[in-house]
């Protein structure tokens, strides 16, 4: 599998990352090695065989649906880039 | 002679005798870090102020019969994926650099509980992705054995500050080697339970299902007493195990291996490990033999695949986990954004260093429409398989063992520009993530005064037999005891 400039700015849209063109390029020629690696995945059979999500066995784990006291506004804001009046503050999502 | 050479049981008697106290420890510390860690780089942040002032209450405990704690007075550090309420958390990533958590970790607390002392926070490859310890944005970490070679990563300032004798112990966390193989690279004793032992809660995620937090010592008992205090089922981590009967760990240190299974995989001595490495790893079975352990032949036939269906699920977890670090909520948000969509890709692509961005490439890609079959559900079926390789050997043997690492520390730079060489120094690490279950490495002798690890790998929740097996092999050998010369 050869990865294209297109493809990594394809992923990269996807993934919201912002590359510049050495960055592009340097990623099509990485990714398309650890891809060609990956791709002796392939050698193995594996019809009939459960993919592992988790090692353990997992069940939901649930909680009593009950109220119990939240973070103090100002501690949880404490580390946003910006707020106002209690809420994070970001800028127009359109213009 | 470091006071830290002492054996717990030692400092303890001491400090019960009154002939040492725990500011003697701490001071110990800070003393040692202020003299090597402008060469060593172990620590990313130090806790000073607090560290003192716990040291002084627990110094009036001494004179009282109040209960010890099992860690009492103990100078640790702490991976900086591992969250403290009050003390910068950055995982080494500049996205991060000044980030204040509000709430402290469940081994954090753990280790309050236990009477530990924090003395600060320790360096990692950014978000822990990385295997040197050269992918930190802040400044590598070097190993104490030999300032030119890496210390391993990415638990690489835990390992380091352990070895170089900066603390009494660490935590790191381990998703593909990242605890045990910068223990073998440092000559220190590294372990990763059972995935779902230790809580996560307050563990910066990188690949949920793999990550586990673990104990870096000098010695087995001292993981053993590390282990005892951190782990437990914890409400607050959905996928902590819920074990009612923890075992006793330090009562698992018998010395007894007489009779006992060990498998020695063949995948795990072959191609491309180093011959010194065999060697010493050789050298490290005729004495389990010796002690009475039958040692035999095994073959984990999809070992050779494993590495490239972790890279696989790590990354894509990852490209997951990390969506989180948007701009909005914590973390360094951009100045060039002028609409949402800005925020989140500046803040994202000035933040990230470049393996980061690799990883979430490679995993928004293995996850991606048209792929996802390919690629993660393919994964996620050879896990399948690696996981049953190990279920197959453990229904006859009781530990398999091999080394930690294929070689010794490397030099600093020379797999930068290679990410699949820098992969593939996990393949024996990485099986044990990918089937969840409990392995340790532990000091087997060097290779041109780099040391060597023994990786002893265990049935899931059967830390103890992993314990024993390494305390007794230490018992019989010096390894362990030997410290790099850095000189103050």
């Amino acid at each position: 599998m050869s990865i294209s400039k297109q493809d990594v700015e394809h992923v990269a849209n996807l993934a919201r990352l912002e590359l510049t063109d050495a960055e592009k390029e340097q990623f099509a020629e990485q990714l398309s090695a650890i891809l060609k690696y990956a791709e002796q995945l392939s050698e193995l059979n594996t019809d009939g065989i459960e993919p592992t999500s988790h090692p353990m066995p997992l069940l939901n784990v649930m909680r009593e649906d009950e109220a119990r006291p939240s973070w103090p506004l100002e501690e949880v804001l404490k580390n946003a880039p910006d707020e106002e009046d209690g809420q994070f503050k970001v800028p127009a999502v359109l213009e | 002679m470091s006071v830290f050479d002492l054996t717990l049981q030692d400092i303890h008697s001491k400090l019960r005798n009154k002939e040492l106290t725990v500011t003697d420890l701490v001071d110990a510390s800070y003393r040692r870090i202020a003299d090597v860690d402008g060469r060593i780089g172990a620590f990313l942040a130090l806790d000073e102020e607090n560290a003192r002032r716990t040291a002084q209450q627990l110094d009036k405990q001494l004179g009282t019969d109040e209960p010890r704690g099992l860690l009492f007075g103990l100078p640790a550090g702490l991976k900086d994926n591992i969250v403290t309420a009050g003390l910068a958390t950055t995982c080494a990533s500049k996205f991060l650099s000044n980030y204040d958590p509000i709430y402290d970790a469940t081994v954090v607390r753990k280790l309050r509980d236990a009477q530990a002392v924090t003395v600060g926070k320790l360096n990692m490859d950014e978000f822990a992705m990385g295997g040197s310890g050269e992918n930190s944005a802040v400044k590598p970490t070097r190993n104490p054995w030999h300032p030119d070679h890496v210390p391993g990563g990415s638990s690489s300032g835990s390992a380091a500050a352990v070895a170089a004798g900066e603390v009494y112990f660490a935590l790191g966390s381990d998703t593909g080697g990242s605890i045990r193989q910068p223990a073998s690279y440092c000559g220190i004793v590294g372990m990763k339970p059972t995935y779902g032992l230790v809580s996560r809660f307050g563990l910066v995620a990188f690949a949920s299902s793999l990550d586990q937090i673990g104990p870096l010592t000098k010695n087995v008992e001292d993981c053993a007493y590390v282990l005892q205090s951190i782990v437990g089922h914890d409400p607050q981590d959905s996928t902590s195990l819920n074990v009612t009967d923890i075992p006793d760990y330090l009562s698992a240190l018998t010395g007894d291996i007489q009779g006992l299974r060990v498998a020695l995989p063949k995948e795990y001595m072959g191609e491309g490990i180093d011959p010194r490495v065999k060697e010493r790893v050789l050298e490290a079975i005729r004495v389990l033999e010796s002690l009475g352990a039958v040692v035999e032949e095994v073959s984990l036939p999809h070992t050779e695949y494993a590495v490239a269906a972790y890279y696989l699920l790590a990354s894509s977890e990852a490209s997951s986990n990390l969506a989180r670090y948007d701009g909005v909520r914590y973390g360094v948000r951009t100045d060039n954004a002028g609409n949402l969509l800005d925020v989140y890709r500046y803040s994202r692509s000035e933040g990230f260093g470049p393996e980061v961005k690799r990883r979430i490439m490679l995993g928004t890609y293995a996850l991606s429409s048209g792929y996802y079959d390919a690629y993660y559900l393919k994964a996620q079926k050879v896990r399948t398989l690696i996981k049953r390789d190990f279920d197959n050997v453990f229904a006859n043997y009781d530990v398999v063992v091999g080394p930690t690492a294929p070689t010794p520390a490397f030099k600093l730079g020379e797999q930068v520009g290679d990410p699949l060489t820098m992969y593939l120094n996990d393949i024996l690490t990485i099986p044990v993530n990918l089937a969840g279950i409990p392995a340790i490495s532990v000091p087997c002798g060097f290779a041109d005064g780099l040391p060597v690890g023994l990786q002893v790998i265990g049935k899931a929740l059967n830390e103890s037999t992993v314990l024993r097996v390494a305390h007794a092999f230490e018992r019989s050998t010096d390894h362990h005891k030997q410290r790099p010369q850095l000189k103050a």
